[in-house]
C-alpha cells in the first residue's frame, strides 16, 4: 500500500512539474530571408536573462512552414504564441489584441500606427504586433555584368522595356540563360501590374475584373518567357500559386537583372560577398508610373496563447525603439518604427561597399508607390488576387492557355474565393 | 534415475510463469463473459482492439472527411462551416465536356484527373515491363548476381523526397545530364521545363523509384516455377521466346497481376517524387490528384478544404474499386491453386 502511495505521489509530482513547466512559456514560430534568425535569437536571449520567468522557445522554421502549416494549426484554434507572418490581413482574426494588456498603447500607436492596419479586421482598433520590417518591391542589377557587357544601366525613369532590352543584351554578350527574373509570385507582379494602370479593388471594396493594367503587364511576361529573356523555370516549373524565388540565379550571376525586394539586401550581400558588384534599382515605369508594392513581416501575438501576459512582455521588449533600431540595423531590414525612421542615423552593419546605397535607393522609391499600390497591403482579397494571377499565367508561359482565358480564369478563381469566404 | 533440468528449461519455466499466471487472470473474465455472449460474443471481444484502432484512424477520418466535403468556407471546425450539400462535387463534376479540362469549372482538377489517367497507364505499362525484363535476369545464373538484386532494390529504401531531390539535380538547367550533354558537344535540353520531358521524367523516376519491389515479388514467382518444365522444353529443342510465353508468362500470371494491381494503385496515388522534382509544372502539366488535393487543402493561397476532401472522396472511390478488383483477382488465384 505504501508502495502505491510513493508511485503515485511520484505521478503527481511529475504531472505538476511539467504543467509548471508550460506556465511562462513563449513559442515564437520565426522565419528567415537572410540574416534575421541569428539577431532575433540574441535579442531574446538577452530578454531571457532578464525575464528567467518567462521561457522563451524560438522555433526557426522554413517560409513555407508559415505559409502552409501555420494558418491550419491556426484554424484549428492553436500554434504558436508569436510568430513573424507575412500573410497579415487575411489570418487577422486569430492575432491577439494587445492593446487592453500594452503598459503604454499610445507608444505602439504613435509610432506603428501607419501598418497597424494592415494587420487587423477592416474597422478594428486591435494592436496585434508590429512590422519587423517594411519591404519594398524593386530591382537588382548585376553592376559586373554590365560593364563587362559593355551596356550602361538604365537611368531611374527607364520602363520595363528599356530594362530588359539592356539585360538582353547583356546575357547575349556573356552567354547567360536569360536577361532577368521575377520571383514567382502574385505580390512580386502587382507592383509593375500597378505600373501600367492596374487596380484590383472595386469601388466596394471588393475584388475588381482584371483590367487593361494586369493585362498589360502581363502580357508582357509571357512574351519575354516565349522570347526568352524572362527565366523560364522560376514561373514554369511549378504548378498553383506556389511561391519560387530567383534569388539564387541572381547571385549566381545567371541573369543581369533580377526583380523582388529589399528584404534581399542581406541576403545578396552575405552571399554575393565581393563576387561582383550590384546595385538596387527602384522599380522600372510603365504606363502610369514606376511602382513597387510595399509590405512586410509582422511579428504578431496569436489569441490562442495561454500566457497572453508573457506574450505582450516579448512584444513589448521587441517592438522598443532601441531594440527596432538594432534590429533593423543588423539585419539590414528598413524599419517600420517611425520614431526609428524620424531620428535617422541608422547605422547599417555591414562592410558590404553595396548594401547601404541599396538600401538608400529602396527608401528613396519608396515615395514613387502609386496609390492603387498602397492600398493592397491592406486589402483582405489581395492574395486571392495575387494566387489567380500566378496560377494562371504561368499556364499561359508553358503553353497550356493562351491569354484570353486566362484572364477569364483569373476572375473566376477570384469570384470562386470570395464566394467561398461568405 | 535422476532427471537433470537444463539452463534452457530453466529459462523457460522463469518465461512461463508470468504467462501463466497472467492466464490464470483473464481466465475468469473470459469464462463469465463467453457464458454470458456465447462463441460469437468471443470473437467481437477479440476483435474489438483492432475494430476500435480501426474506427478511430480509418472510418472515423473517412466520415469526417465526408462531412468536410459537404461543407463549405475555411473554418477547421465542422460546426463552424457552412453545410453546402453536394454543392463542392457539383463543382468538381461541372463539365463541358470531360474530355476538355479547360471546359471544366474546375479545370485544375480535371486536368489532374487526366495527367493522372496518363501517368498510370504510362508509368504500370513501363513499370511492368522493365520489373518483368529485370526479374527475368536476375533469375538466371549472371555473375554477381546478390549483388544486382541489391543495386536493383536499392531505390525502394530512399525516401521519395530524396529521389525526388536527386533527379532534380540531374536534371535540372545546369544539372548533371545537361553538363554531360554539354561535354559532348551537344545542346543542354530543358528537361524539367518542358511539358513533355517533364511528364517523360516524372514517368522515369517513378518507375526508377519502384521498380525494385515489383521486380522481387516477379523474381520470388519466377523461382517458384518447377526446373523440370524448362528441362523438358530444352529437351524439345524449343525456342526461348515460345518458353517465355507458353511456360514462364503463363505461370508467373499470379504475380504478375498482384504487381499490375499494386502499382495501379500506387500511380493513383503519385505525389511525393514528382511534386519534388517538377512542382507540378510545367504550368499544370504533372500535376496530380493528389497533389491537386494537398495545394486546394493545405498549400495554396485559395486554399479550399471542403474541395479539397471532396476530390478525395472521388479519388478514394477510384482506389476503392482498384483494391476490390485485387481483392477479386486474389481470390480467383486462391481457388484456382486450390483446384490445382
Amino acid at each position: 500500500m505504501k508502495h502505491k502511495a510513493k508511485i503515485l505521489g511520484a505521478l503527481a509530482a511529475t504531472l505538476l512539474a511539467s504543467s509548471a513547466a508550460y506556465a511562462g512559456e513563449v513559442r515564437v514560430m520565426w522565419y528567415s530571408d537572410g540574416v534575421e534568425g541569428e539577431v532575433i535569437k540574441d535579442l531574446l536571449d538577452r530578454f531571457q536573462k532578464e525575464n528567467p520567468d518567462i521561457k522563451i522557445t524560438l522555433d526557426n522554421v522554413a517560409y513555407k512552414v508559415v505559409q502552409e502549416q501555420l494558418p491550419i494549426q491556426l484554424e484549428a484554434g492553436q500554434g504558436p504564441d508569436i510568430a513573424r507572418v507575412t500573410n497579415i490581413k487575411e489570418l487577422a482574426g486569430h492575432w491577439l489584441d494587445m492593446r487592453p494588456m500594452l503598459k503604454d498603447a499610445k507608444y505602439w500607436d504613435d509610432n506603428f500606427g501607419s501598418t497597424l492596419d494592415w494587420m487587423r479586421p477592416d474597422g478594428s482598433d486591435a494592436i496585434p504586433g508590429f512590422m519587423t520590417q517594411l519591404t519594398l518591391t524593386g530591382g537588382f542589377a548585376n553592376k559586373t555584368l554590365f560593364e563587362q557587357a559593355g551596356v550602361a544601366v538604365p537611368g531611374e525613369k527607364a520602363t520595363w522595356d528599356e530594362w530588359v532590352d539592356a539585360a538582353a543584351q547583356v546575357s547575349k554578350s556573356q552567354s547567360l540563360p536569360a536577361a532577368f527574373a521575377i520571383d514567382r509570385s502574385g505580390h512580386r507582379i502587382s507592383g509593375p501590374n500597378v505600373s501600367y494602370g492596374a487596380n484590383y479593388i472595386a469601388a466596394d471594396g471588393s475584388p475588381a475584373k482584371i483590367d487593361d493594367g494586369v493585362k498589360a503587364f502581363g502580357s508582357k511576361l509571357v512574351q519575354w518567357v516565349a522570347d526568352g529573356k524572362m527565366l523560364k523555370e522560376t514561373w514554369v516549373a511549378a504548378a498553383g500559386s506556389t511561391y519560387r524565388a530567383a534569388a539564387d540565379d541572381f547571385i549566381n550571376a545567371q541573369i543581369p537583372f533580377y526583380y523582388s525586394g529589399s528584404w534581399q539586401v542581406a541576403n545578396l550581400s552575405s552571399k554575393i560577398g565581393d563576387g561582383f558588384d550590384w546595385v538596387a534599382t527602384g522599380s522600372p515605369c510603365g504606363s502610369a508610373g514606376c511602382s513597387g508594392l510595399k509590405g512586410g513581416a509582422a511579428l504578431v501575438g496569436i489569441k490562442y496563447t495561454k500566457n497572453p501576459n508573457d506574450v505582450v512582455k516579448v512584444m513589448e521588449y521587441l517592438g522598443r525603439e532601441d531594440i527596432v533600431k538594432e534590429f533593423s540595423e543588423r539585419t539590414l531590414f528598413l524599419p517600420a518604427h517611425k520614431g526609428v525612421v524620424d531620428k535617422g542615423g541608422l547605422k547599417w552593419v555591414s562592410n558590404d561597399k553595396n548594401v547601404a546605397p541599396a538600401l538608400d535607393a529602396f527608401v528613396k522609391s519608396a515615395g514613387q508607390t502609386l496609390p492603387a499600390a498602397d492600398a493592397l497591403p491592406s486589402w483582405k482579397w489581395a492574395n486571392a488576387y495575387y494566387a489567380a494571377l500566378v496560377t494562371r499565367l504561368s499556364q499561359v508561359m508553358a503553353g497550356e492557355m493562351q491569354l484570353d482565358e486566362a484572364w477569364a480564369k483569373m476572375d473566376q478563381d477570384i469570384a470562386d474565393k470570395v464566394a467561398q469566404a461568405k | 534415475m535422476t532427471v537433470q533440468t537444463t539452463i534452457g528449461q530453466k529459462i523457460g519455466a522463469a518465461i512461463a510463469a508470468p504467462i501463466s499466471w497472467l492466464a490464470a487472470i483473464v481466465d475468469a473474465p473470459l469464462k463469465l463473459w463467453q457464458r454470458a455472449t456465447g462463441t460469437n460474443g468471443m470473437a467481437a471481444f477479440f476483435l474489438a482492439p483492432n475494430m476500435l484502432i480501426f474506427g478511430i484512424f480509418v472510418l472515423a477520418p473517412f466520415i469526417i472527411n465526408f462531412l468536410y466535403s459537404t461543407t463549405s468556407g475555411n473554418a477547421f471546425f465542422l460546426p463552424d462551416r457552412n453545410f453546402v450539400g453536394a454543392d463542392q462535387y457539383r463543382r468538381l463534376l461541372e463539365c463541358g465536356s470531360y474530355l476538355d479540362p479547360s471546359s471544366c469549372r474546375e479545370d485544375l482538377f480535371w486536368k489532374a484527373v487526366h495527367n493522372t489517367g496518363l501517368f498510370v497507364v504510362l508509368q504500370v505499362a513501363l513499370l511492368v515491363v522493365v520489373s518483368m525484363i529485370t526479374a527475368l535476369i536476375l533469375n538466371r545464373e549472371i555473375v554477381g548476381r546478390s549483388f544486382w538484386r541489391a543495386v536493383f532494390f536499392f531505390p525502394v529504401l530512399l525516401s521519395p523526397v530524396v529521389v525526388g531531390l536527386i533527379w532534380r539535380w540531374i536534371l535540372q538547367r545546369q544539372g548533371l545530364l545537361n553538363s554531360m550533354l554539354y561535354q559532348f558537344g551537344y545542346q543542354p535540353t530543358e528537361w524539367l521545363t518542358d511539358r513533355f520531358w517533364a511528364f517523360a521524367a516524372g514517368v522515369t523516376v517513378s518507375v526508377w523509384a519502384h521498380m525494385g519491389f515489383f521486380t522481387l515479388i516477379l523474381l520470388a514467382g519466377l523461382q517458384a516455377i518447377p526446373r523440370d518444365l524448362y528441362e523438358a522444353a530444352e529437351m524439345d529443342g524449343t525456342r526461348p521466346g515460345r518458353v517465355f510465353w507458353r511456360i514462364t508468362l503463363p505461370l508467373l500470371m499470379p504475380n504478375l497481376l498482384v504487381v499490375i494491381i499494386l502499382a495501379l494503385i500506387r500511380a493513383v496515388q503519385i505525389f511525393d517524387e514528382v511534386y519534388v522534382l517538377t512542382g507540378g509544372g510545367p504550368g499544370t502539366s504533372t500535376l496530380f490528384l493528389t497533389q491537386y488535393i494537398y495545394e486546394v487543402g493545405f498549400a495554396s493561397l485559395l486554399r479550399n478544404p471542403g474541395l479539397a476532401a471532396a476530390a478525395s472522396i472521388l479519388m478514394g472511390a477510384v482506389l476503392v474499386v482498384l483494391t476490390l478488383v485485387q481483392l477479386q483477382v486474389g481470390r480467383r488465384n486462391e481457388k484456382k491453386g486450390a483446384r490445382e
